[in-house]
């Protein structure tokens, strides 16, 4: 047997990925719920907070700053094993897919209120003065004018950062969430063999690559002629 | 508070921390009078100009635009708003929406009309500065010239009582300036009532009925163009015009 067999026997084993197939398809449901999930109450929460944050009201905008700061600066892990191991002690007893989804929903929108903030601190001034000495309110501005215009500038980093931190449902495997890596890894240890790791990079793939090629696709649809 | 004058600001102070920027400044405009204000930079114009529709807030003072009591705090500002236009130096057009639906925003959100009713007006509004043919261009495909005059058409298509210029022509190259003074000239020709801050002088004397002269946050004298430029009674006029005409 050459190297190269011998390589894919071991990593491409085409027996063992058969067998293990289900188990990858079942964790990239999970996956798929998990990111779906992280991605709309992140994103939306950070969006909230932003808004929130635009009233320029100090005391509230010192709170925002503080819990913004707190979940950007703690690695991920650590408030997921916090909230699963931890919270326990305290009442609440979320399960290990809540207490993934939480904890990553809470890091995306800590990290996307700061891009959202900064996309509509951003626009000039004189855009407001303009919106405003017409007689629209600070809501009709704020929605109208400044927002569309927000939104443009953060699409790039707001994905990277989307992806980044969906990326990290991988983590869920600590509080033994049966998402992609969770059930590659124990398929691995049942079957004495890496090949189901190489299934679930696949799969990891053909979850993230449409995300990327779409987040360029809404780059280019949402740039204007200046 | 009583007044036959459309503006009537009354002893408008201004500071903005320890600079004291206006200090106490009278204002009465007619009806269908052009006011032009000039005086050197720092003198506190653009502040006056801007405490007019309470883009900044007044220290202190009372102002009265068309009988509406622009600092009572009981007025709803932003509908009072709708009968003061403002026209800015740098434009401020909205980049991401035509030239068309920067003038129907307001008209929809403010003036409550149609998405129909409010293209009409957008598009009569456009046809008044001759750019009805530019309407689905994006600002960033006109020229400065064209996107002042879409900032224009912007406010009167609310059909305003008074109309505020803020330099609208500093930002313009030379070659693009005398199609907005057009604009503006119309505008007067049609009894608008225009405040405006700006050094266009020549302007100034063939189309304003009074000049303001302001200096370090006072008015130091007004008049007729001809009376102002040509026989200013004040030392610190005197300076300012030589200093403008000698450029």
């Amino acid at each position: 047997m050459s190297g190269w067999d011998k390589f894919v026997e071991t990593f491409f084993n085409a027996k063992v990925m058969w067998k293990y197939l289900p188990d990858i398809l079942s964790g990239m449901v999970v996956t798929i719920e998990l990111a779906l999930l992280i991605v709309v109450t992140g994103l939306g929460a950070g969006l909230a907070l932003a808004l929130l944050r635009s009233l320029a009201i100090r005391p509230l905008n010192w709170l925002i700053v503080f819990v913004v700061d707190l979940f950007r600066s703690l690695p991920p892990l650590v408030i997921i094993v916090l909230m699963y191991f931890g919270l326990p002690y305290a009442g609440p007893a979320p399960s290990g897919f809540v207490s993934t989804w939480l904890s990553l929903a809470f890091v995306l929108m800590a990290f996307s209120e700061e891009i959202f903030w900064a996309g509509i601190t951003s626009i000039p001034k004189g855009q407001w003065e303009a919106a405003r000495s017409t007689g629209l309110s600070f809501g009709q501005t704020l929605f109208n004018v400044v927002l569309p215009q927000a939104f443009r500038l953060t699409i790039p980093p707001l994905t990277n950062r989307t992806i980044a931190i969906t990326k990290g449902t991988a983590l869920g495997t600590v509080v033994a969430v049966t998402e992609i890596l969770g059930q590659a890894s124990s398929a691995m240890s049942n079957s004495y063999n890496p090949s189901p790791l190489m299934m679930g990079a696949a799969a990891y793939v053909v979850l993230f690559l449409p995300v990327v090629v779409a987040a360029r696709w809404i780059e280019t649809r949402f740039a204007w002629k200046r | 508070m009583a007044t036959n004058h459309i503006v009537d600001a009354r002893a408008i102070h201004k500071h903005f921390g320890t600079l004291h920027v206006l200090k106490g400044v009278d204002l009465k405009v007619d009806e269908r009078e052009l006011v032009f204000i000039i005086g050197p930079s720092g003198s506190g114009k653009s502040t006056l100009l801007r405490c007019l529709n309470r883009l900044e807030e007044p220290s202190s003072g009372a102002i009265v635009v068309d009988g509406i009591d622009m600092l009572d705090p009981k007025t709803d500002i932003n509908h009072a708003r709708r009968r003061v236009g403002m026209v800015f130096q740098s434009f401020n057009l909205y980049p991401h929406m035509t030239a068309l639906g920067n003038v129907t925003l307001a008209l929809r959100k403010v003036a409550g009309k149609g998405r129909a009713e409010a293209e009409a007006l957008g598009r009569a509004a456009l046809e008044r500065v001759g750019l009805a043919e530019r309407a689905d261009h994006t600002p960033g495909q006109l020229s400065g010239g064209q996107q002042q005059r879409v900032a224009i058409a912007r406010s009167i298509a609310l059909e305003p009582r008074v109309m505020l210029f803020d330099e609208p022509t500093s930002a313009l190259d030379p070659e693009l300036v005398g199609s907005v003074l057009e604009v503006m000239r119309g505008l007067r020709e049609s009894g608008m009532t225009m405040i405006v801050v700006s050094h266009e002088m020549g302007f100034a004397r063939n189309a304003a009925d009074r000049v303001v002269f302001m200096d370090d946050g006072l008015i130091v004298e007004q008049g007729p163009p001809a009376a102002i430029f040509e026989n200013p009674t004040h030392e610190r006029t005197r300076a300012f015009i030589g200093q403008i005409q000698r450029h």
